[in-house]
């Protein structure tokens, strides 16, 4: 991507984050009642939404690559497993990806 | 706007106050900020990008989680449009907050733009549950919450910017503080959520779009399936929220 692109490709994402933090204040502006629908998605979306997040970091991946996606795996679970344990964020993000680069540089 | 109850005509002393209020609230924020920061600044620089793109990112569009999403876009095809469709959906939530801060909101003038803007998770998290303190000016006391959470962020990025370009690009692996965020996130809103339906159509939906359309192409598909799925399973996953709404007293008219 040219310089130009990457602040075109950067703007835009700042458009689309202002948009959904103003578009209450938009739409509602008197108090107005919230769509039963709309506050429906608040609760039901979030979940799905960071679902999908997962997957989208995980899309390159490959079983058939040289590693078999193995370093990928075992860095789900520490990050998951450290996290339900001890619920402490940024150890579960360091200590994954500790291992993560031992195994990508080290191992395979 | 009218600006009758603004309060931006306060004395100088006042905004002093409002900063020594807000300030210790923001100091867990501090050390996850930072340290995020640092890590996004860390993963543009693993994937080849200049330096000065988290700094920007951080200032433009201020939401972390979509900032690592951007990212790995800007390493890839100029595509402004999935960007803004990605990120409007992963943003989406701030929506609801917004709902949560109208009235809180309302009468605070030239302060009220930012606030707006400023309404990442962490910082509307502190001025949705936080009263400031007896004689604290609330319009200031907000505007620093949010002020202070950016600078962080601005920090960490700037610092992840400058220097870890240099570590990215000798160690290998580091992009994966990514995908750990993301795994994290995902299991806290599972633990705090009253039901998991809508957490296994994101998963599924993604993987069914990411098996026909190709890593390039599935976001958009994947996004339009969780909307399909969610919309359709209504009434099963409805009631999960009903009931709270009951319980704790409805929230939505407070």
């Amino acid at each position: 991507m040219t310089t130009l692109q990457m602040l075109i490709t950067i703007g835009a994402a700042g458009a689309a984050t202002v948009l959904t933090r103003a578009a209450a204040f938009i739409a509602f502006p008197a108090g107005r009642e919230t769509p039963a629908f709309v506050r429906y998605l608040g609760n039901a979306l979030p979940g799905a939404v960071f679902g999908l997040l997962v997957v989208y970091c995980l899309k390159d991946v490959s079983i058939l690559s040289e590693s078999h996606g193995i370093p990928e795996a075992v860095g789900v679970l520490i990050a998951g497993g450290l996290y339900l344990k001890r619920h402490n964020m940024l150890l579960s993000i360091v200590a994954s990806t500790v291992v993560y680069m031992l195994l990508v540089n080290l191992v395979f | 706007m009218t600006e009758t109850t603004d309060t931006t005509g306060a004395a100088p002393g006042a905004r002093l106050q409002a900063l020594r209020a807000a300030f210790p609230l923001t100091i867990p924020i501090l050390a996850g900020f930072v340290f995020l920061g640092i890590t996004c600044g860390i993963y543009t620089g693993s994937l080849g990008l200049p330096w000065w793109t988290p700094v920007l990112m951080s200032v433009v569009i201020f939401a972390g989680s979509a900032e690592f999403v951007v990212a790995s876009q800007l390493a890839g095809a100029f595509d402004p449009l999935t960007t803004f469709a990605v990120v409007l959906i992963i943003n989406a939530r701030h929506l609801f907050y917004g709902l949560s801060m109208l009235e809180r909101f309302r009468g605070l003038g030239r302060k009220r733009p930012y606030l707006i803007f400023g309404m990442c998770d962490e910082t509307f998290s502190i001025n949705y549950a936080t009263e400031p303190p007896e004689g604290i000016d609330r319009g200031w006391f907000m505007t620093w919450v949010t002020a202070l959470n950016q600078l962080y962020w601005v920090a960490g990025c700037t610092f992840g910017g400058l220097f870890g370009t240099l570590v990215a690009t000798t160690v290998e692996g580091v992009s994966f503080a990514m995908t750990a965020l993301f795994i994290v996130i995902f299991l806290d809103q599972w633990e705090k959520d009253r039901q998991h339906l809508s957490a296994v159509i994101g998963i599924a939906a993604a993987a069914v779009a990411l098996c026909t359309m190709g890593a390039d192409n599935f976001m958009i598909p994947a996004m339009a399936l969780i909307l399909i799925g969610i919309a359709c399973t209504r009434r099963r996953i409805e009631p999960a929220y009903a009931e709270s709404a009951t319980e704790d007293g409805g929230e939505g008219c407070a």
